[in-house]
């Protein structure tokens, strides 16, 4: 193990103008690269030094977490694949295997505080462990690429990884013990879970193998849902303004501006019903469906939009504004299924078959109610 | 997650107890409680809990589950179909899934 530099005051260091130097730099630091802040020191294996990483999180974690999970630098969000370590690992030592999804390294070292364990970080190219399995990055042939790559064997003792139960979709065990000759042990679905199952002599109970979806676990993804909408919305508001000009005098920029915003609020409407009310609300909502679900939030939303419109609004357009409300909400509501953590594809495809018929066929018709109120008033 | 539930009778999951040699790995990776070990023989006993995320079949030493794994996702759903009726249909991103 390297020593850690200590930090010497001399002479140079006398203020000459302005703030003091900061101090020196870390013996740590490599022309040409960047020194995580997270990594302590450079812990000396058989295979070479691995860096030791912090179990507690700072402001770079939490302002990482904030960022990704509202959509900021999300296909960015990478760290470096190889081995880690946290505490003092030995050769005896677990070995914990991850994605390189920032969110999901960070999440993992904050779960293990306290322990003496190593990481085997794995290229997933960034996404999380759960999704990069279901498209097998979190795959056998990386897992079994890394093992070998960080030279494992002459790390550890003993031939066992303990990789997240999410990982199974992508992985098969005994293709990685026949190519490596390490076991793969199936930990908890949350890293929460995992000093438990290593204290438990590795033995998950049911609890640990089920996944959640708790009113929090669905609230926190409702940033990155709305973090896709800028470009659509953009688009619809273009042809609301259009079809909103539509009258007797052939097109009237004022009119236009003036009804395409509430046609825009009718599109909030929806998103926020879609994309925000059904997910948090998800399992009171009536229906398996979710884009039956959608269509409850939507009333909902149709309901307070046209007691704010109303005295402006015509029969004709409430029921115009109404439908793409419900059209909209029903289709985010259906988008949300690609988030959750229990629904098929051969569900979802079947949901959509049924209902895109029905949010293209009421948004359609919230148009042509809507050009026509235009043209009769 | 027995409060969420999703379409019924739609899993393309299937269990061949015949080859089943009851090692209980389905029911070590199934995040979903699908199966129990019943007299050294896997048994299916929650089919509409599947999410057909493929786990089992992959870990299945003998083979003996099938199942179409896949993204349930509407946004995948949709570039699947456009791949499929435009050909050459570029694959970008576009929001929604994983």
């Amino acid at each position: 193990m390297l020593p850690m530099h200590t930090d010497q005051s001399t002479a140079d260091d006398e203020v000459c103008c302005g703030s003091p130097p900061a101090p020196p730099s870390s013996r740590n630091e490599r022309p040409g690269y960047v020194l995580l802040p997270f990594v302590t020191h450079f812990a000396n294996t058989a295979a070479g030094p691995v860096p030791i990483v912090k179990t507690n999180w700072g402001r770079n974690e939490w302002a990482d977490t904030i960022k990704v999970r509202t959509g900021i630098g999300r296909d960015e969000a990478k760290i470096a694949p190889g081995l880690y370590g946290v505490g003092k690992p030995e050769a005896e030592a677990p070995v914990l295997v991850s994605a390189n999804y920032k969110l999901s390294f960070d999440t993992l070292r904050k779960c293990i505080d306290g322990l003496d364990a190593w990481i085997l970080v794995i290229d997933t190219r960034g996404i999380n462990v759960w999704c990069a399995a279901g498209k097998q990055l979190f795959g056998t042939a990386e897992v079994i690429r890394l093992v070998k790559a960080t030279r494992l064997d002459k790390v550890v003792a003993h031939r066992r990884l303990i990789l997240p139960q999410f990982g199974a979709t992508g992985v098969a065990a005994r293709t990685v013990k026949k190519e490596t000759g390490f076991e793969v042990i199936w930990g908890p679905v949350r890293a929460d879970d995992i000093k438990m199952f290593i204290e438990n002599k590795f033995h998950a109970d049911n609890d640990m193998r089920r996944v959640t979806f708790s009113t929090l676990e669905r609230i926190v993804l409702i940033p990155v849902e709305l973090s896709f909408l800028p470009k659509p919305t953009l688009w619809f508001f273009i042809a609301a303004f259009l079809l909103s000009g539509i009258s007797t005098e052939i097109f009237s920029f004022g009119t236009a501006w003036a009804r395409s915003l509430m046609v825009m609020s009718a599109y909030f409407g929806g998103v926020f019903a879609g994309a925000a009310l059904s997910p948090t609300f998800l399992p009171l909502l009536p229906g398996r469906a979710f884009s039956i679900k959608g269509i409850f939030t939507g009333i909902a939303a149709t309901a307070l939009l046209l007691f704010l419109f109303d005295g402006t609004t015509l029969f004709l357009e409430k029921i115009a504004l109404g439908a793409v409300t419900v059209a909209i909400s029903s289709y985010l509501a259906m988008n949300f299924t690609g988030s959750t953590p229990f629904t098929s594809p051969s569900g979802v495809e079947k949901e959509m078959r049924l209902a895109m018929p029905f949010q293209a066929g009421g948004l359609l018709a919230g148009a042509v109610l809507w050009v026509w109120a235009g043209i009769v008033s | 997650m027995k409060q969420f539930r999703y379409l019924k009778n739609v899993t393309t999951l299937k269990l061949n107890p015949e080859v089943c040699i009851g090692c209980g790995m389905c029911t070590n990776v199934c995040p979903h409680g699908v199966f129990i070990q019943n007299s050294r023989k896997a048994k299916i006993v929650d089919l509409n809990g599947c999410m057909e995320c493929g786990a089992c079949a992959l870990n299945c030493p003998t083979a003996a589950i099938s199942v179409t794994p896949g993204v349930g996702c509407a946004s995948y759903i949709i570039q699947t179909w456009v791949k499929a009726y435009v050909p050459g249909a570029n694959n970008s991103k576009s929001g929604g899934c994983c």
